[in-house]
């Protein structure tokens, strides 16, 4: 299939209907609104499910009704929307239902703006939602990336019975590029062996989140546990670019990490050894791949549209492996090429006069 | 000759004992159901969502598929299931701190999508599970552990009439308030509820069934005052009687 032009938010509508989504549930916030207008022009023609709910509570609610019967549904939101839904998502992680949540970050705290951040990253990754567990959350930084997550959110939704955020900015969603769909990769799991269709020849099913009987909680959040250390296994991914003599290693997630990438470049003609590394997955975030770099690295400078919440994970990656800078702006304030290259400039002849002084 | 003289539902479980107080109105109201998804034949096709309150282990009672929800979002859950699974039989059973406080939106919003569902609510007019605290549909002048000199109108506002609320959606196919006081009115409610289940095989619409249950233990009355306080003061305020019934109304 040929490249065409298509716009983040659409894109990411398209790849659902194309992975098999049998259900939209949504509330409508700017910047992903274009998400479900798509869905409902689109879904109710192809017979399949579309609501506008009373709230995001809804929503993500209508989500689990969906996902306890095995049925691929999802639903999408920005910022104080994906708010209201953590206690769903605990919920959803606890008695292993699966869902896809699309969560467009706008900038915050509050009602903040509709302009572009990252300051999910915690609520997304860290959330909320109460007890151990924990999303799988995907993090694309262009529109064909934005459309193969799509596919694979809905896959990993099923494979671990769990729910699945894609974790876009406004700039995604509102970035036009050429892409293409292709044909939805994956090979889903059979959910007859799990899912709610009522007790027809074989005993009554549950899908709860109440274990109230002394241990039995504490023995399923190992259970659960043992599947995420299984997710990390296989399903951690990340992006390596000019890494194998860098100096200075940048680290971003989605659309920063596509500026870094330009930046690199930048960097590189300038005779600066810098490279990227680029969690595609935040959870699974890939630290010892990170650590592994790390180590040939004199330094990490973390780019962020927010005020250093990655920069968590980062840390605890390198862990001591070698310094973390951090570098960013939050709540709608960009960083462009020309601030992160001055940046880099800055902090690499650091590098260079250590070296020089032969401290490094 | 033998008679058989008690049956028990094959859709309630045969080692599930209800671990209610005495007097509770959940067992009464749980059990009528069971028979009526076996009269019906349904037990195969139907999937229960159960609600945060003192019934909220309906897995452990019902021999049928059971999703659990958060607390007051049962019908959204129970909407996501039924439009997925549109020949399933979907019922949710909820409390009136679930379905009448913390999730009366979801309520009301699932009626006026007319969803093809039907909602049980237990209207004991307290949150019996976390031991006794005011509701939405607390009566003015009750005693409970946040109201112990009596709600007071003027501090907390006056009771919500869910049933009649619900009969105002235009979604709506039925809705009625019942009351398990005696044997007479048990009879009227397993009419209701059976009403409700026809509604949804149907496929007319919403279909809600507010039932007015005792909670002994936080009205702190033995279970036969319970009954004459529900049949004397409960009623007077939220009164019996079927509100909606498109299936009766004439054009
Ligand atoms: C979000 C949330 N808030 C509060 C609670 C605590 N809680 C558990 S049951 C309950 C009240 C249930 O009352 P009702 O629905 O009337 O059921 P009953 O126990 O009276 O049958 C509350 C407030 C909870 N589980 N979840
Ligand atoms: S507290 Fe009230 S509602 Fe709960 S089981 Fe006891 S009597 Fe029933
Ligand atoms: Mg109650």
């Amino acid at each position: 299939m040929a490249k065409e032009l298509v716009k983040g938010n659409e894109a990411i509508a398209r790849a659902a209907i194309k992975a098999g989504c049998q259900c939209y549930f949504g509330y409508p916030i700017t910047p992903q609104s274009e998400i479900g207008e798509y869905m409902g022009a689109n879904l109710p023609k192809l017979g399949r499910v579309f609501i506008t709910a009373e709230s995001e509570l809804a929503s993500i609610n209508m989500v689990i009704g969906a996902g306890t019967t095995g049925t691929k549904a999802m639903t999408s939101s920005s910022s104080c929307g994906i708010a209201l839904m953590q206690e769903a998502f605990s919920a959803m992680c606890c008695a292993e239902v699966p869902g896809v949540i699309v969560s467009v970050m706008r900038g915050g705290p509050g009602l903040g703006n509709i302009a572009p951040a990252q300051g999910d990253y915690f609520q997304a990754l860290k959330g909320g939602g109460n007890g151990d567990y924990k999303l799988i959350v995907l993090s694309p930084s262009n529109v064909q990336e934005a459309i193969d997550l799509t596919y694979r959110a809905f896959h990993l939704a099923l494979k671990y019975r769990n729910p699945v955020m894609l974790l876009a900015d406004g700039i995604l969603g509102q970035m036009m590029e050429p892409a293409e769909f292709g044909e939805y990769p994956y090979k889903d799991p059979d959910v007859n062996e799990w899912a709610l269709s009522g007790a027809n020849n074989r005993p009554a099913r549950n899908i709860v989140s109440l274990h109230m009987p002394e241990g039995e909680m504490e023995q399923r959040t190992n259970m659960l546990f043992e599947k995420y250390a299984a997710v990390a296994k296989n399903e951690t991914t990340f992006e390596e670019y000019m890494l194998k003599d860098a100096k200075l290693v940048l680290t971003a997630f989605g659309t920063v990490g596509r500026v870094a990438k330009a930046v690199v470049n930048r960097a590189r003609e300038a005779g600066m050894k810098v490279g990227l590394f680029r969690p595609i997955t935040l959870f699974p975030f890939p630290d010892k791949n990170l650590h592994e770099v790390a180590k040939n690295a004199d330094m990490i400078l973390d780019l962020e549209l927010n005020m250093g919440q990655m920069l968590l994970d980062v840390r605890s990656a390198v862990f001591g492996a070698c310094p973390v800078e951090f570098y960013g702006r939050p709540a709608g304030g960009l960083l462009t090429p020309d601030m992160i290259f001055e940046k880099v400039q800055e902090l690499y002849k650091k590098l260079d006069d250590k070296t020089k002084a032969g401290v490094i | 000759m033998e008679t058989l003289v008690y049956k028990r539902p094959e859709s309630l479980l045969k080692d599930g004992h209800f671990t209610f107080c005495p007097g509770c109105g959940h067992g009464v109201v749980l059990r009528m159901i069971a028979e009526l998804i076996d009269e019906f034949n349904l037990q195969k096709d139907t999937i229960a969502i159960s609600s945060v309150g003192c019934s909220i282990f309906l897995e452990k009672f019902f021999n049928l598929d059971v999703a659990g929800a958060s607390h007051g979002r049962s019908t959204c859950v129970a909407t996501g299931i039924k439009r997925c699974k549109p020949d399933k039989f979907v019922f949710t059973y909820q409390g009136d701190g679930d379905a009448a406080t913390i999730g009366f939106n979801e309520t009301i919003h699932t009626a006026c999508r007319g969803e093809h569902i039907t909602t049980v609510m237990i209207n004991n007019t307290n949150f019996g599970m976390t031991g006794g605290q005011a509701s939405a549909t607390t009566l003015v002048g009750q005693v409970t552990t946040t109201t112990p000199m009596g709600r007071k109108a003027e501090l907390t506002g006056y009771p919500l009439h869910a049933a009649e609320i619900v009969a105002k959606c235009d979604g709506t196919a039925y809705s009625a308030r019942v009351a398990i006081t005696d044997t007479k009115n048990i009879r009227k409610a397993k009419e209701a509820l059976k009403k409700a289940f026809e509604i949804q095989m149907k496929g007319q619409g919403f279909a809600f069934v507010e039932v007015l249950a005792a909670c002994p233990t936080n009205w702190h009355m033995k279970p036969a005052e319970a009954i004459e306080y529900m049949e004397n003061v409960t009623e007077t305020v939220h009164p019996v009687g079927v509100f909606k019934d498109i299936t009766k109304e004439t054009i």
